[in-house]
């Protein structure tokens, strides 16, 4: 028998409740954790759609997952592990291709094809994007002070930032406000003239912002994306054994070694509150489950504007989470195929098991232009008619992927306005599906003969199948306004709610989205440090 | 398929290379070594005519009115005062006076130079010529070069070149022709030795190793690995970027980054030449303050070291090639600073490296002890500071 009263309840299995619990778990809390969906993961899954063929379905590379919960969950001994990817190919459209390594000679080498200057200004490029990201690094790690609040936790914290920014030298603070403030088509074409290149650095200063390559603001993107390259690893991206359901997966393992609870098919309607403290939830099956505290790794919308009521919290606050912007631009689509589509850049000879760049990224921006323009179709509430796809091959890298012989194919696709003119239907989906394909067949011609299933995910079904409101990959936008003591609202960045009792650590809340498991981590400290439980 | 280069001399240098040893530099493959031991290489460098791929040595020609105006703007030496045919050994600079990389310039012609580095440079040599009429094109994929070290080679040059050696003097460069095909030959090098530096189109580049190669036959001519080199280096006290210093563009951090006087170079900083050159201020400040460190020889007490050794019953134990490791260097407890290559030198019989002190224990003379690892365990050896280079034949400017 389960008993209904607990030290903590979580609410959503994504990896950041998982990571919670287990945090709570091994101070020794009582903790359970409530998932609406039948399997825990969030947008961290895999899923046999298809059967035989693994679907790393939305979520498929890893970075930024934090070592420390690597090591204090003891991730590998419960079935983590991420499989370098070493390789990124950027087919151009007029038939050759720009490839970058994760070797540094390898890299120079095929740069210097293209142009001897973006060669080495890559190196330099990314020692001084490295060094920013070291700079901004320890602001990361820090709880996020509050600047309008008094309290001596909040001043001791900011005194740390502060003291820190001081240290840096004027020209790194200097890079720092730049790249705050600048698009990323900008910061690029300081350093680079190779379209494809520009084209490629671009694209990860846009993914899950509904912004183009020419907005300000997005190069601060670009550097969130190098904060996985200083912990010492070179491979900094990878892809995990059995797709981001593995990394969910080990997370979970680990927490039910640890005596976490989890209940799936347990949606929760709404947070139980007593004397204004939050002491447990009720399901939306009726059912109600009581604790000392409660914390939510639901999207932030979710979180604070349909599991408390209103009444609650101040208004200014619930007016900030309604301001708090997670306009959902990317979608998915994830390909069974029979075989390997083949690219007319560097075409593959037999069935392609040993084509170096299937496995590797293959990443379809071959201009800064060419974003922009795919921006503009979502501007105006258009599907991108050629879309930026950042594509990987996960049978490729993990043969337990797909049965023998056959693939798997994951198709990051960018943009899908989830505010789509007309709104989103089976035949808007298909659509999205369309653009996709007929965009990877002017690379790679014979793609639709090696098909076998199709699975399109809109910003919609995002929402509906993974339950992030707006479907926003991040739950809300990476943008500069939304995070460190801004994220999600200010004064409410250290995982507390103004409702007692009640927290948040989920990608909403400090530092961000991405399979990282910080937010789910600071916030169970944040919880054991009040010492409620 | 997707690999780095190899030189156009690889058809030759593969044939010979008997361990597999090849070695990565600047995105090429060359040999690391041709023999299992080093001994045969070393000597040919030290005793007759060693042949080096060098093909990798990243060039540019620099070409245009401002051409000189340009490199004695980036560089610390006195570019307006180099002749035609000289060349010049130099570091250069950041704003802060610390060094980027080092290399040699050589001017070809009134408007046209030579320079080479040991990393990319194109976009600081682009970036300090704006607004000067100065072309940078880089040749180093175009452009082959031998080192040819060793006491034999001019005799070797002298019966495989249409010109004779003989005048060509120290730091200077002709042309010249081998087998009828054009050649610059540049009396320079990296082991502190008579030698030479032969640079030719790729496509002659397969000629002229078999025209040396056989000519050399009865001069002792050794296809000769970068192993072999490194050691050779290190005697003639030379130092190697990423080795034994790190160049500002990959600093993490202040304390990671060297001036040219901290190097030893002062030879090379000119701040009596006219006008503005990168660094200019930072390096009159350091060169009137004094630097906080130095680099300079350190010579291993060899009775010193056997009796560590002895203490465990053991003859001392000599690394057969060089240590690019860094080594603390301690007076009394402390720790003064770190040596950064080492090696036995085979021809002084002596345990040397390049080190970096604090000062003032970089002054020549003082006794130092330097980290060795006897049986897994650390110790330290007695050494004395000496000056650079440890070795420096009487032939080698001559
Ligand atoms: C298409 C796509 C691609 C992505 N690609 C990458 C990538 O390659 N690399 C990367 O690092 N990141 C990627 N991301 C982002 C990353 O996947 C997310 O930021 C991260 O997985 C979110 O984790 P989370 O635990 O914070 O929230 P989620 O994973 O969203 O978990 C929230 C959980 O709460 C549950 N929930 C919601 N409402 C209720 C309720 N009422 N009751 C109970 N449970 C509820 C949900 O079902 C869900 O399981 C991608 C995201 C998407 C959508």
């Amino acid at each position: 028998m389960t008993s209904n009263q607990y030290d903590a309840i979580i609410i959503g299995g994504g990896h950041n409740g998982l990571v919670a619990a287990a945090y709570l778990a091994r101070a020794g809390k009582k903790v359970v954790v409530l998932e609406r969906r039948p399997i825990v993961g969030g947008a961290a899954v895999t899923e046999e759609i298809f059967p035989g063929y693994k679907f790393t379905e939305f979520s498929y590379v890893v970075s930024l997952l934090r070592p420390e919960i690597i090591r204090d969950l003891e991730l590998p001994k419960h079935g983590l592990k991420i499989l370098p990817l070493p390789s990124t190919f950027t087919p151009m459209e007029y038939g050759d291709y720009l490839a970058a390594w994760d070797d540094h000679d390898l890299t120079r080498r095929e740069l210097y094809r293209h142009s001897p200057k973006d060669a080495e200004a890559y190196d330099e490029y990314a020692r001084v994007m490295a060094r920013a990201a070291k700079a901004i690094k320890p602001i990361i790690n820090l709880i996020p002070p509050d600047p309008s609040s008094m309290s001596i936790r909040d001043l001791m914290g900011l005194l740390k930032v502060g003291q820190y920014a001081a240290s840096l030298k004027e020209k790194e603070l200097y890079m720092i406000a730049k790249l705050a403030t600048q698009s990323s088509a900008d910061l690029l074409e300081e350093w680079f003239e190779t379209d494809a290149l520009k084209g490629t650095k671009a694209a990860s200063g846009i993914i899950g912002t509904f912004l183009g390559p020419r907005s300000p603001g997005t190069a601060y993107v670009l550097l969130h994306h190098y904060m996985g390259e200083i912990d010492g690893a070179f491979r900094a991206w990878g892809f995990a054994k059995n797709g981001s359901g593995g990394v969910s997966g080990s997370i979970y393992n680990a927490a039910k070694a640890l005596g976490v609870e989890t209940r799936v098919n347990s949606s929760v309607k709404q947070v139980k509150v007593k004397n204004g403290r939050a002491v447990g939830v009720v399901l939306e099956n009726g059912d109600e489950i009581d604790s000392k505290v409660v914390m939510s790794a639901a999207d932030p919308k979710r979180t604070f504007l349909q599991f408390v009521e209103g009444k609650y919290f101040p208004d200014d606050f619930v007016t900030a989470i309604q301001n708090f912007r997670t306009r959902g631009s990317s979608g998915k689509v994830n390909i069974a195929l029979s075989k390997l589509p083949n690219f007319t850049a560097l075409p593959y000879k037999g069935n392609g098991a040993d084509s170096v760049l299937h496995r590797g990224a293959v990443s379809i921006s071959p201009s800064i232009d060419y974003i922009e323009r795919a921006y503009d179709d979502a501007k105006y509430g258009q599907i991108s008619k050629r879309p930026y796809l950042d594509m990987i091959f996960p049978s490729m890298i993990d043969p337990g992927m797909a049965p023998p012989g056959q693939h798997v194919m994951s198709c990051f696709v960018q943009y899908a306005p989830y505010d789509l003119e007309g709104g989103w239907n089976d035949q808007k989906r298909d659509e999205l599906g369309e653009a996709v394909i007929a965009t990877i067949e002017e690379y790679a011609p014979n793609i639709r003969e090696c098909i076998v299933g199709m699975q399109v995910i809109s910003p919609k079904d995002i929402e509906s199948i993974a339950g992030i409101t707006g479907g926003n990959i991040f739950h809300g936008e990476l943008l500069l306004h939304q995070i460190f003591f801004l994220r999600p609202v200010p004064q409410w960045a250290d995982f507390r709610t103004p409702l007692k009792g009640y927290y948040f650590g989920a990608s909403g809340a400090h530092p961000g989205g991405g399979v990282m498991g910080a937010p789910g981590m600071l916030a169970a400290k944040e919880i054991l440090k009040d010492g409620v439980i | 398929m997707f690999n780095l280069k190899t030189t156009p001399f690889h058809e030759r240098t593969s044939a010979l290379c008997q361990p597999q040893n090849w070695r990565k530099w600047a995105g090429y493959f060359v040999v690391g070594s041709y023999e299992h031991v080093l001994d045969r290489e070393y000597w040919a460098i030290r005793n007759a005519a060693a042949l080096i791929d060098v093909t990798p040595l990243i060039k540019y020609i620099i070409q245009g009115k401002d051409a000189a105006a340009l490199l004695h703007r980036v560089t610390t030496r006195d570019i307006h005062k180099m002749k035609v045919g000289q060349v010049a050994y130099t570091g250069w600079c950041d704003e802060d006076g610390k060094m980027i990389d080092d290399g040699t310039v050589s001017r070809l012609e009134d408007r046209t130079f030579r320079l080479t580095a040991a990393e990319p440079n194109l976009r600081w040599l682009t970036m300090n010529a704006v607004g000067m009429d100065a072309s940078i094109t880089e040749v180093t994929d175009d452009m082959a070069a031998l080192s040819f070290q060793g006491p034999n080679t001019r005799k070797v040059l002298n019966l495989v070149c249409e010109k004779s050696v003989d005048d060509l003097k120290y730091f200077r460069l002709m042309t010249n022709k081998i087998k009828g095909v054009d050649v610059t030959i540049s009396r320079t090098g990296y082991t502190g030795d008579l030698g030479y530096e032969i640079w030719m189109n790729n496509k002659d580049a397969l000629k002229i190793w078999d025209a040396l190669m056989e000519v050399g036959a009865d001069y002792g001519i050794t296809p000769v690995g970068i192993l072999a080199m490194d050691m050779a280096r290190v005697e003639a006290g030379l130092f190697m970027l990423d080795v034994d210093y790190t160049s500002t563009t990959h600093a993490w951090i202040e304390s990671q980054k060297s001036s040219p006087f901290e190097l030893g170079l002062d030879w090379t900083v000119a701040l009596d030449k006219p006008g503005y050159f990168v660094g200019r201020r930072a390096l009159e400040r350091e060169k009137k303050n004094g630097s906080e460190w130095k680099m300079v020889g350190l010579a291993v007490d060899w009775v010193g070291m056997e009796d560590i050794f002895k203490r465990i019953d053991l003859p001392p134990q000599i690394p057969g090639s060089a240590i690019r490791a860094s080594l603390p260097v301690m007076v009394g407890n402390v720790q003064v600073g770190y040596a950064s290559t080492s090696t036995w030198s085979p021809l002084l019989k002596t345990y040397i490296a390049l080190a970096h002190l604090q000062r003032p224990y970089y002054e020549i003379g003082t006794d130092v002890r330097m980290e060795i690892t006897v049986e897994h365990h650390r110790q330290h050896a007695p050494a004395k500071v000496v000056k650079l280079p440890f070795y420096e034949p009487e032939w080698k400017k001559k």
